[in-house]
């Protein structure tokens, strides 16, 4: 028979660290995507000379493995005696890594539109910017979008790392009852179990959504 | 009136448009016809400013288009251009997408603008996919969606820019009926075409394109029945 020692309070301690790890990943998607709109806009309807500084410190971001920029920030802000607290590090760090990634998105989706459909619309008499905002957006967004649920489950995976700042999120919970209870089979099993609970709408989410669209292209 | 006087335009070192002139008087309808690259496409870029132009001007109503001054966007509410390429908006029903401009554009309530809608796509034998998406369209139905777009915006002038050329050649006899519905009701329209019996059937004017010139111009009877320069009579051998 199968027998374990983890206890309902445990389980509990479990779910905090997912509501962590959820709230983490909420700040950095939110952060992350509207800098990366911008920056994504602005790389997109700009001359690359102009962006080449904001795409080389973006890059840096994409580069530099999370691990490093979380720990080499939550260390300056300290020397810097900025007393920002671990959390709210971890989002930021997060929201910019994000943004990084969302910024080639948003460019790339932009790019994506057809420039016969934008002449289309110009001929029209539509301003640029009603190309921009009636055409070009709403077409950029349903390309876009499947990417950007990858991004957001892959970013809720990264929130793992913030554990190395001390914050108890969905991972670093489960290592704590699996070096008290001694069953780390069973319980990074209930964890992962629970990351998939939390991923799993997202992507039936993003799916349906690309469905529906799908059926309109 | 479109006039077009000694306009010229390169890509580097490649004349598109070499010299041209040509007016376009109100209800009249031209035709161009000529080989691939010989710059018709373009000619119409340049008439609603899509395109710049090196030197020469075109008029619109007696409106310099390549001004600096000129309101383009203006201006090309009265110019209706189509496509090879149908382009229709694919997150927008049917009659969004004709409906989108006259909105944003004309500045016109939901409901005029929905009744222009209806209108135009009733024109173009539409009436019935008000509600659908272009996906679910043919090419053909696209393409008569697209003049139906241009329509809405109630243009003095239509430009069409091979509109058949992309289509199956079993869909392209319900657009050229579209097209030939509008020569009938007075619309002044220049059209680039790689279809010669239509041209010579509803252009009062017919001009051969070749290298960026324009060889000749004249009545359809004598462009393709007795046409007066060698490229010309060539052109037409090769495809005839």
């Amino acid at each position: 028979m199968f027998q374990t020692s983890l206890s309902l309070n445990d389980v509990m301690f479990l779910l905090q660290g997912a509501g962590v790890t959820l709230l983490i990943t909420f700040w950095a998607m939110l952060g992350g995507t509207i800098l990366g709109i911008i920056f994504g806009v602005f790389r997109a309807t700009t001359p690359w000379w102009a962006t080449a500084p904001l795409a080389f410190v973006l890059d840096i971001f994409r580069s530099v493995p999370l691990l490093i920029q979380l720990v080499l920030v939550n260390a300056f802000q300290a020397i810097a005696g900025l007393n920002i607290s671990a959390f709210v590090v971890s989002c930021i760090v997060l929201a910019l890594y994000t943004s990084a990634y969302c910024s080639e998105l948003v460019r790339g989706g932009i790019a994506a539109v057809p420039v016969t459909t934008r002449r289309a619309a110009r001929s029209l008499g539509m301003t640029w910017w009603q190309d921009m905002t009636q055409i070009v957006y709403p077409i950029a967004l349903r390309i876009m979008l499947p990417s950007w649920i990858g991004l957001t489950l892959g970013v809720m995976k990264d929130t793992a790392l913030v554990s190395w700042l001390g914050i108890i999120e969905l991972l670093r919970s489960s290592q704590i009852i699996v070096t008290r209870i001694q069953e780390p089979l069973f319980v990074l099993t209930v964890a992962g179990l629970i990351y998939f609970i939390i991923s799993f709408p997202i992507s039936r989410l993003g799916a349906r959504l690309e469905r529906k669209w799908r059926e309109n292209d | 009136m479109i006039e077009i006087e000694n306009v010229h335009k390169s890509f580097g070192d490649l004349k598109v448009l070499d010299n041209v002139s040509l007016t376009v008087k109100k209800g009249e309808v031209v035709s161009i016809i000529g080989g691939s690259g010989s710059g018709k496409s373009t000619l119409l870029m340049c008439i609603n400013g899509l395109e710049p132009i090196q030197s020469g001007s075109i008029r619109v109503d007696g409106i310099e288009v390549h001004a600096k001054g000129t309101d383009i966007n203006k201006l090309r509410t009265k110019i209706g251009i189509v496509f090879q390429q149908w382009n229709a908006f694919p997150h927008l029903t049917v009659l969004e997408n004709v409906t989108l401009a006259p909105r944003k554009v004309l500045k016109k309530s939901k409901a005029e603008a929905d009744a222009i809608g209806r209108k135009q796509l009733e024109h173009v034998g539409l009436g019935d996919k008000l509600d659908v998406y272009p996906s679910k369209l043919s090419g053909g139905q696209q393409q008569r969606m697209a003049i139906a777009r241009a329509l809405a915006m109630e243009p003095q002038y239509m430009l069409f820019d091979e509109v058949t050329s992309a289509l199956d050649p079993q869909l392209v006899g319900e657009v050229l009926d579209t097209m030939r519905l509008l020569a009938k009701e007075g619309m002044t329209m220049i059209l680039v075409t790689h279809e010669m019996a239509f041209a010579r059937e509803v252009s009062d004017r017919v001009a051969f394109f070749k290298s960026g010139k324009m060889h000749e111009i004249g009545t359809p009877e004598q462009i393709f029945g007795n046409p007066q320069r060698p490229e010309t009579a060539q052109f037409l051998a090769s495809v005839l």
